[in-house]
């Protein structure tokens, strides 16, 4: 179930990000709230104002400086909302083998986590996930792809509004 | 995880109800001999593949009519699929099969340019068995090589095909063949975007192609147990990633140790007793070795670089491994008590998926250089490195129980951003770079894993 959230998610962020200016994106289900803007804390309210993703180069790990501005925004955000959770899963392209890209995947989600936890965000608020090449975001075989497909995505995990 | 019980009937079907009573050997015209004269050499068989004719068997019934038909032709299939093998077109023949009672009449294959004869004959079953008798002849010399009788429930007629095609390549090649195996990969289905990846098993050849879990969790490299009726893969269940085990008999699961973090990438030992994998750590992976019963984990490697695709030499001696310790991805061997690493692959590229040959010889491997994939076989020291196929990316070598084929995997490119024209599908190659074959799935297939012999 998580699998399918995470891939409309990834579609929504897509489709905005090859948009010249990013707009809120009205979808039937989340329609309502859509209207009125994402629901603070929620996963659209990361993906829309924070943004969800960090992207890496070739076979490396290192953050680069826009991945060091997500991610401390990303940490902002978590400070705001301390009841959420996340997921940070990591991500490579597909040209590698399955069991590199696993062990290549689960460094670049460590990366980001690190740096948030460097950021102050408690280690106990984020879990981590390698799906190696296995969840691609982008589905073409070109560079253009595998830019979008080497990251680490942060998805929020079991936030209910209705709760609080 | 409920649906990992799916086709549990069908397995116990294919293997624990297995061949009752196999080997009655029949009168044996001369035995010795015989057998030494008529080992021929693989490596000249290569170019020369042995001309071999496989009338289908004498058949007392309409049931055993058909069943020899099958027989003849997975005999057939299996001989010739190797490249070893030249099966000749039965409408040649110029003896009826159906005419050798006792012994052919040479002059008729000899003229066709056999050099072997396969002749048998298939009882009417009776209480769903059916009893297979099988006699291989050495056309030249003039005698027989080989007589066999099997006896097994009539659903298992695949497997006395390949159980005869394995004695027919072991009599005329002097090593033990590999068609009574079955192959563990996993089944790919859906758009690119959302991919079902289900375990699945069939036999070697394509029959029998059997799901072995639901597709509700991501699952990948699935590996055989040497001796046992069981697999280690990996599965997401529950969103975690870890190493399990996977019960053939039962179709129970079982998590592999306890890791905090994610495990992957395992491997049986040679005799079975432990598992060889890799645990993600902070930004790397160890390799750590599971010993089964105790779960006792031993750490073989630290994680302060990425250690992964363990796999142990046959002698249970060594372990070959992929890390990317020195800057980028290469191969490296170690003992089997982590210590002595050393680096093997030297080439231009970046190497991944080291797998020793059951033979002991050769380590086969992926290579990345520039825009390609190779699969390729280097010595153990590293020296006299060949790449043997290439694609848009190849991965997951398994060699089959006698060392001599490769099965992989090779994907093709999208042709566009909708993710169409992505496929991944087996194949596989023999180790000498020739015969290089498709392997027929029913969906697009991933991560090819190889059985020992089942007989």
């Amino acid at each position: 179930m998580k699998f399918r959230l995470i891939g409309a998610f990834a579609a929504l962020a897509l489709l905005a990000a090859c948009a010249t200016t990013p707009k809120p994106t009205t979808t039937g289900a989340g329609a309502t709230a859509a209207t009125q803007g994402p629901v603070p804390g929620s996963q659209q309210d990361l993906v829309q104002n924070v943004g969800d993703r960090v992207f890496f180069a070739f076979d490396q790990s290192n953050l680069s400086e826009e991945a060091v501005g997500t991610l401390t925004r990303q940490a902002a955000w978590l400070q705001k909302f301390p009841e959420v959770k996340v997921l940070v899963a990591g991500n490579c392209d597909e040209r590698g083998t399955e069991e590199y890209n696993l062990a290549l995947g689960w460094r670049r989600a460590n990366a980001a986590r690190d740096f948030l936890v460097a950021k102050g965000v408690s280690p106990s608020r984020i879990e981590t996930i390698s799906y190696g090449k296995d969840r691609p975001v982008a589905l073409g075989s070109n560079e253009q792809a595998w830019a979008q497909n080497r990251n680490a995505i942060t998805s929020v995990q079991g936030f209910n509004p209705q709760a609080k | 995880m409920q649906g990992c019980l799916f086709s549990r009937r069908g397995l116990l079907a294919g293997s624990a109800a297995l061949l009752m009573a196999p080997v009655v050997t029949i009168a044996q015209t001369s035995p010795g001999s015989g057998a030494e004269s008529a080992v021929i050499d693989v490596n000249r068989a290569q170019a020369e593949p042995i001309p071999i004719a496989i009338p289908f068997f004498n058949a007392a019934g309409d049931k055993a009519a058909d069943l020899a038909k099958g027989i003849a032709g997975v005999i057939s299939n299996d001989l010739s699929g190797s490249g070893l093998f030249r099966p000749i077109d039965p409408s040649s023949f110029v003896q009826d099969a159906a005419a050798i009672a006792t012994v052919p009449k040479w002059q008729d294959w000899k003229v066709i340019g056999a050099r072997a004869l396969v002749t048998g004959k298939v009882d009417q079953p009776t209480a769903g068995n059916v009893r297979v008798e099988f006699r291989l002849w050495d056309v030249l010399p003039e005698q027989q090589l080989q007589g066999t009788a099997y006896t097994t429930a009539a659903s298992n007629w695949r497997r006395v095909g390949h159980m005869i095609a394995d004695v027919i390549y072991e009599r005329l090649l002097g090593e033990k063949g590999y068609f009574d195996t079955r192959i563990a990969y996993v089944s790919e289905a859906g758009p690119r975007s959302a991919r079902i990846r289900r375990l699945a098993i069939m036999d070697q050849d394509g029959a029998n192609s059997t799901f072995l879990t639901d597709g509700e969790w991501t699952v990948l490299e699935p590996r055989f147990h040497p001796t046992k009726n069981e697999l280690a893969f990996l599965s997401y269940a529950g969103n975690r990633p870890r190493v399990y085990l996977f019960d053939l008999g039962s179709g129970r699961e079982s998590l592999l140790g306890n890791f905090p973090g994610m495990t992957f990438a395992p491997r049986f030992s040679p005799r079975g007793e432990k598992v060889i994998l890799s645990e993600a750590q902070g930004s790397g992976s160890a390799i750590v070795v599971v010993t089964l019963g105790s779960m006792s984990a031993v750490r073989l490697t630290d994680a302060s670089a990425i250690n992964t695709s363990p796999c142990y030499s046959p002698d249970g001696s060594q372990v070959t491994f992929n890390s990317d310790r020195d800057g980028s991805p290469q191969l490296y061997v170690m003992n089997a008590d982590g210590s002595n690493p050393k680096r093997i692959s030297y080439g231009q590229g970046r190497y991944f998926s080291p797998v020793w040959s059951p033979r002991g010889d050769l380590v086969a491997f992926i290579r990345q250089n520039g825009g390609s994939f190779g699969l390729g076989v280097m010595n153990t020291d590293g020296t006299a490195e060949r790449i043997l196929s290439e694609g848009f990316t190849v991965d997951s070598p398994t060699f089959c129980p006698n060392g001599r084929v490769i099965m992989f995997c090779r994907t093709t490119p999208a042709t566009n951003a909708t993710g169409a024209g992505h496929t991944s599908r087996l194949v596989s190659i023999d180790i000498t770079g020739f015969n290089e074959r498709m392997v027929e799935t029913p969906t697009d297939g991933s991560d090819p894993a190889w059985s020992p012999l089942l007989s």
